[in-house]
């Protein structure tokens, strides 16, 4: 087997045996990314340079002897929404093609503290809006899978770059399911935790109630390896919660006897594609093996989930977008006409924003405009409380819900992009866990005509253990991780 | 009422597009309006839903507020806080007038 192939934590074992230098093992995935990267388009920005100091410097502590952290060598992709220092980050848009952030985001210092190489900065949809990737300034990401298919959204890039073997991890973000889309369609692991289990410092805001960073890995081991690095408390995101220290790794194996597993009705409903949804049933069945109850429950008010999602999320990204002025970042529009504050302003926007971030700003500058604010902003967030109710009820009656991450398998690239509705409803299972807080895990549970169906497992708040658990112990039936696109 | 303005007009987006300091094109102002009503029609399902004397929630896991000291820190260097600025002048970014 090629050794982009192997596991995070098969890589680090052989750079902490010395059998591979970490120096050699970014030699082969930048020459691996060489020979992909043409058709996937997964990276904004490559960071050879960088990525060979860290190496060096990782490669002498070994020598050395001396105490190295939990992602010693292992390249890392990370999505271009993360900032990093001295590294461009552009979130994809041209607005700020050009940005290098002074500072780097929490979970950029932690990566990088445990020794992490960071190879890239991924590719997304314009400031992280969209399922599909297609709305980057720099051009849409592959599938791996089928490069004439979407790759999911808004972490294409970082999705794409683990299924073609140009990363061992990633970072992604998910506001809506921006994680789990792109993992379902790549055919890799994501997990999207908990609202506050990560800092999001250095995230460039789009939706900040709902968004969380996450990791993302081609084995579910290697994505609680990453998650045990980027978890807990930052004072300098106030939205984040104090909570103890864990080491998702540990723990992963074990009994799933007994465990109460519900399937939400509303989430395999009519619109679901019927490949998915038997997919997930045969997926389900199989956990029996386990000892696992499982049935169909009804959780009525999923179905306005996706209404109040899209019109929060649009409110917060007009307002959250609204730095962006060209005055002290990003692009500004230039004449040589004596143009006031306003007009430049406005050109830099209308020159530097894509269709859909426009799209959306007007929506939510709409939503939150006087006349329309309890109609609609005020309204879902009223509904987020009823759907939270719910979702509580439902963790009094099961451990863990299982459906399906994608209503639909990977599409054509061009498909949808024209119907913006019709690429929102693609988010239908995805928004829920992020409307209410809760950690949600996606991996693949089988194939169809060569393309990967993701099953998405949702936890109470704070269980990302359990649910990696699940994830775990599926693998170990499903061996998903042996599987790999032919590029 | 035209049902592609149904929900939301064409000058109601030019008006909103100002509000948000964000130039349209013709075209640009034609799709949207009808997309917009498009997606609004959509959004409406919400009117279905019974939510009085139910409280918004504003944070999913319950935090309210949260205060540190405030003690000083390391902040940017001046050097570096501009080093993106499209205009400078001296230790200042430099902005369009406003008057």
């Amino acid at each position: 087997m090629k050794v982009y192939w192997l596991s995070a934590q098969e890589i680090k074992q052989k750079i902490l045996s010395q059998e591979l230098k970490v120096e050699e093992v970014v030699q082969i995935v930048l020459e691996r990314i060489r020979e992909v990267e043409e058709k996937v388009n997964a990276f904004v920005t490559v960071c050879e340079k960088e990525a060979f100091q860290k190496a060096k410097e990782v490669d002498k502590k070994i020598v050395e002897g001396r105490k190295v952290g939990l992602l010693a060598g292992i390249p890392v992709a990370v999505k271009d929404n993360i900032s990093t220092r001295n590294i461009r980050t552009t979130c994809s848009s041209k607005i700020l093609e050009n940005y290098v952030p002074p500072f780097n985001a929490t979970v950029v210092e932690k990566i990088l503290a445990e020794d992490a190489v960071i190879i890239g900065k991924t590719n997304m949809d314009e400031f992280a809006m969209g399922t599909t990737t297609e709305t980057s300034f720099f051009g849409p990401t592959k599938n791996p899978w089928d490069l004439t298919r979407v790759p999911g959204g808004s972490s294409g890039g970082s999705a794409a770059a683990l299924a073609a073997g140009e990363a061992f991890l990633a970072l992604g973000s998910d506001t809506g399911g921006s994680i789990r889309c792109p993992a379902s369609f790549c055919g890799v692991v994501g997990l999207k935790p908990t609202y506050g289990l990560v800092s999001r410092y250095g995230l460039i805001a789009y939706a900040n109630t709902f968004e969380q960073i996450g990791p993302m890995a081609r084995t579910t081991a290697d994505c609680a390896l990453l998650l045990t690095v980027i978890a807990g408390w930052d004072w300098r995101d106030s939205t984040s919660i104090e909570t103890p220290p864990k080491n998702y790794v540990e723990g992963l194996a074990g009994s799933l006897k007994k465990l109460k597993v519900g399937i939400p009705r509303e989430m395999v409903a009519e619109g679901v594609d019927e490949k998915v949804v038997k997919a997930v049933f045969d997926y389900v069945s199989r956990l029996e093996e386990f000892e696992v109850e499982w049935e169909e429950f009804s959780l009525p008010t999923l179905n306005y989930a996706l209404p109040a999602y899209y019109l929060i999320a649009m409110s917060e990204a007009s307002s959250n977008l609204a730095r962006f002025d060209g005055i002290r970042y990003g692009y500004r529009f230039s004449s040589d006409g004596n143009l006031d504050w306003n007009d430049v302003f406005s050109k830099s926007r209308k020159e530097g924003f894509g269709a859909e971030v426009k799209r959306r700003i007007i929506l939510g500058t709409y939503a939150l405009s006087a006349g329309y604010y309890g109609k609609f902003f005020l309204k879902s967030l009223k509904t987020i409380t009823l759907i939270k109710k719910d979702f509580e009820e439902a963790f009094k009656r099961f451990d863990v819900l299982v459906g399906p991450t994608m209503p639909v398998l990977p599409f054509k690239l061009g498909e949808k992009i024209n119907d913006p509705l019709a690429l929102y409803l693609c988010d239908i299972d995805t928004v829920p866990a992020n409307l209410v807080g809760i950690p949600a895990i996606t991996f693949p549970c089988s194939f169809y005509d060569g393309l990967p169906i993701g099953v998405q497992i949702m936890g109470a708040p704070f269980k990302e253990d359990l649910i990696l658990k699940v994830a775990y112990m599926s693998e170990k039936i499903l061996q998903f991780s042996r599987f790999n696109p032919n590029l | 009422m035209e049902k592609r303005e149904k929900h939301i007009s064409r000058s109601q987006v030019e008006h909103l597009a100002w509000l948000a300091r964000l130039e349209l094109t013709e075209e640009e102002k034609e799709l949207y309006t009808a997309q917009l009503n498009e997606i609004l029609e959509y959004f409406n399902r919400l009117s279905e839903i019974n939510t009085e004397n139910v409280p918004p929630t504003y944070h999913v896991i319950g935090k309210v507020n949260v205060f540190r000291e405030d003690e000083i820190q390391p902040s940017l260097q001046v050097e570096e806080a501009l080093k993106n600025a499209p205009k400078k002048r001296n230790s200042f970014f430099e902005a369009p007038k406003i008057l």
